[in-house]
């Protein structure tokens, strides 16, 4: 016998070690990630925060860098984000509903399942071309809040499918069941039943796409969006009748991300102070979105019991 | 008369044909919305296409594939795009030897050594590093990261590939662990056991047991990662210097597909032009580059899967 007890003890033991120094490496290996996330707010924070006062969120884009501000980035932004919100939010329940409710298995689903999966791997350029082409002069929108906020509904769409259809799959067969020996019909069942209770799911994947949306610059500097805005856009309620006006969907515009990188790509070390200020301003909104999801996700996990 | 029950009578049949074509209606609509998935790709393929086609009308495809010059915004123009191609797996490169090996051991480490409570409060962080915006990678890249190589490389450019490189591949770490990690935990526990039971460690049964096991998953990690950095654009348009340069070294400055593309769109050419459908047939380069990758890692994973 080559090994007694001792020798295989000892062997065991040896590579028990190399146990411990992969512990190590794994460690060191996730420190990379978080590492760099601490690094970089450290570095923005540092290199921003004597920006950061009421003049840089109250005032417009300038020439001159100390005066100049994101107000007409943040006014763009939220404007975008409400028509991406409009239009991708019914548009993916929708299609998350029918692909689970709905759907036969058969090659039409086959296709459209197939289709989701690839446009969630499209680089997100792609969609600025297929709206610069397709929504700013085949449809004659412009260089638009319109055009901006549809191409980011678009982007955010295979999100918001594929979360809808997550949440509803986790809804346990008898609850359909249950309002089927009532007598519902199936559209009854998916409005009373189905997408109230998969509600926490779907909020969680609208929340994650818009945040993808918020902080997304390539699509929307494709489809020629102006960096240079000093006035806001037409404010969409007014004092005199009709009361109401959709001026601002046609209005050019600037967002956050654009108005940051265009800081960026001055040479000027006074406008990448302002970059890294809208940049602190940019991740603290993108990441207290995802956190937001994220609890949101925790809780419904925890809470619903079948 | 006989009098009809009321459960038969034909206004009650009228409110069920109504109920009836109420429900296909919805239907219909809900099959409309998820068909629009199919739509946008029509519409992507074909505006592409159709775009590209006007371009390569005014140059010629051999042109296109073979000249190691792309000076489209100069007086001299060439139109190879062998310069952008490079620049773009010049960077994919850099941020694979990065991301690879950190997302591999942090998959291994997730999937088999690390606790309940490690691994839920990790996976969260790492899905925040994917939220931030990659514009502000792209400030990271410039401003952050190509300083502190040039404390180590004092004659590296202040725009140079290496850095968006490298930050790309940080960007790509939680795409690649994630999946890979799903591939290892699908391995089922009765392969461990065994291994565990002839005396192995755990690490001796995660490089030789769950990763063999495992490969068709972890190889599909590292493809998506591969995709994602193709596509990647804000951090090279901001620190890599835009300057379409046919060289395969991460030290000199360059542009890729998507740095090119942004480039062009920032200078607001008039419709129709040559540059502006140049951005066309690039991306059209772009998508078929992803394509290929999506359908690689489909392919190694419906292979390569070992039933268990």
């Amino acid at each position: 016998m080559p090994y007694d007890a001792q020798a295989v003890r000892r062997l065991v033991a040896r590579g028990k070690q190399w146990d411990k120094v992969f512990v190590i490496a794994g460690l060191l290996c996730l420190m990379v990630g978080v590492l760099t996330l601490a690094l970089l707010l450290a570095g923005l924070i540092h290199d921003g925060a004597g920006r950061l006062n009421w003049e840089f969120f109250s005032n417009f884009p300038s020439r001159r860098a100390e005066r100049a501000g994101i107000l007409s980035a943040m006014v763009g932004s939220s404007l975008v984000m409400l028509v991406t919100a409009l239009a991708a939010i019914p548009l993916g329940i929708a299609a998350g509903v029918y692909l689970e409710e709905y759907a036969r298995r058969n090659w039409v689903t086959e296709i459209i399942e197939i289709n989701v999966t690839n446009l969630a791997g499209v680089p997100s350029i792609i969609y600025g071309l297929l709206a610069l082409s397709l929504f700013v002069y085949g449809m004659g929108f412009g260089q638009s809040i319109l055009s901006a906020g549809l191409t980011l509904a678009l982007l955010i769409l295979p999100v918001i499918i594929v979360s809808t259809r997550e949440a509803i799959r986790a809804i346990p067969g008898s609850i359909r069941e249950g309002a089927y020996a009532l007598g519902a019909t199936r559209w009854q069942t998916v409005r009373d039943h189905v997408v109230p209770y998969s509600t926490g799911g779907i909020l969680t994947g609208v929340i994650i796409g818009l945040a993808r949306a918020i902080g997304e610059t390539a699509p929307i500097i494709t489809i020629g969006a102006l960096t240079f805005i000093a006035f806001l856009p037409p404010a969409p309620l007014g004092a005199e009748f009709p009361f109401l006006s959709f001026e601002w969907l046609r209005s050019p515009f600037t967002v956050m991300p654009i108005q940051m990188f265009n800081w960026l790509s001055r040479p000027q070390a006074a406008f990448q102070e302002n970059a890294a200020a809208a940049g602190v301003v940019l991740v603290v909104m993108t990441l207290l979105m995802n956190a937001a999801a994220i609890w949101l996700r925790a809780r419904y996990r925890k809470r619903i019991k079948w | 008369m006989n009098t009809v029950p009321a459960a038969i009578r034909p206004d009650r049949f009228a409110h069920r044909a109504l109920r009836h074509w109420g429900e296909r209606l919805i239907e219909g609509a809900l099959f409309l919305a998820a068909f629009s998935a199919v739509a946008v790709t029509v519409a992507i393929v074909g505006v592409l296409f159709y775009e590209s086609l006007s371009f390569f009308e005014h140059v010629p495809l051999r042109d296109f594939l073979t000249d190691t010059q792309w000076t489209i915004m100069f007086s001299d123009k060439h139109f190879g795009v062998a310069p952008l191609l490079a620049g773009t797996l010049t960077t994919t490169g850099v941020a694979l030897l990065l991301a690879v090996p950190v997302g591999t051991v942090t998959a291994i480490y997730l999937s088999e050594f690390a606790s309940h409570r490690v691994r839920e409060t990790v996976k969260p962080a790492l899905e925040l590093l994917a939220g931030i915006p990659t514009v502000v990678f792209g400030y990271f890249a410039l401003l952050m990261v190509t300083p502190a190589l040039q404390w180590f490389m004092p004659d590296l450019p202040g725009f140079n590939m290496l850095g968006p490189g490298l930050v790309i591949g940080v960007m790509i770490i939680p795409y690649v662990s994630s999946v890979a990690e799903d591939a290892m935990r699908a391995v089922p526990m009765h392969m461990r056991e065994g291994s565990y039971a002839m005396g192995a460690t755990r690490l001796q049964t995660a490089l030789k047991v769950v990763m063999p096991a495992a490969t068709s998953g972890v190889v599909a990690a590292y493809i998506l990662g591969i995709s994602r950095a193709v596509g990647e654009t804000m951090v090279v348009a901001v620190a890599a210097g835009q300057q379409p340069n046919f060289t395969f070294d991460p030290r000199q400055s360059g542009a890729t597909i998507t740095a090119f593309i942004v480039q062009v769109a920032l200078g607001d050419l008039p419709h129709g032009s040559l540059e502006y459908q140049s951005i066309f047939a690039v991306g059209l380069v772009l998508v078929l580059l992803t394509l290929f990758f999506n359908v690689l890692g489909h392919l190694v994973r419906k292979r390569f899967r070992e039933a268990y």
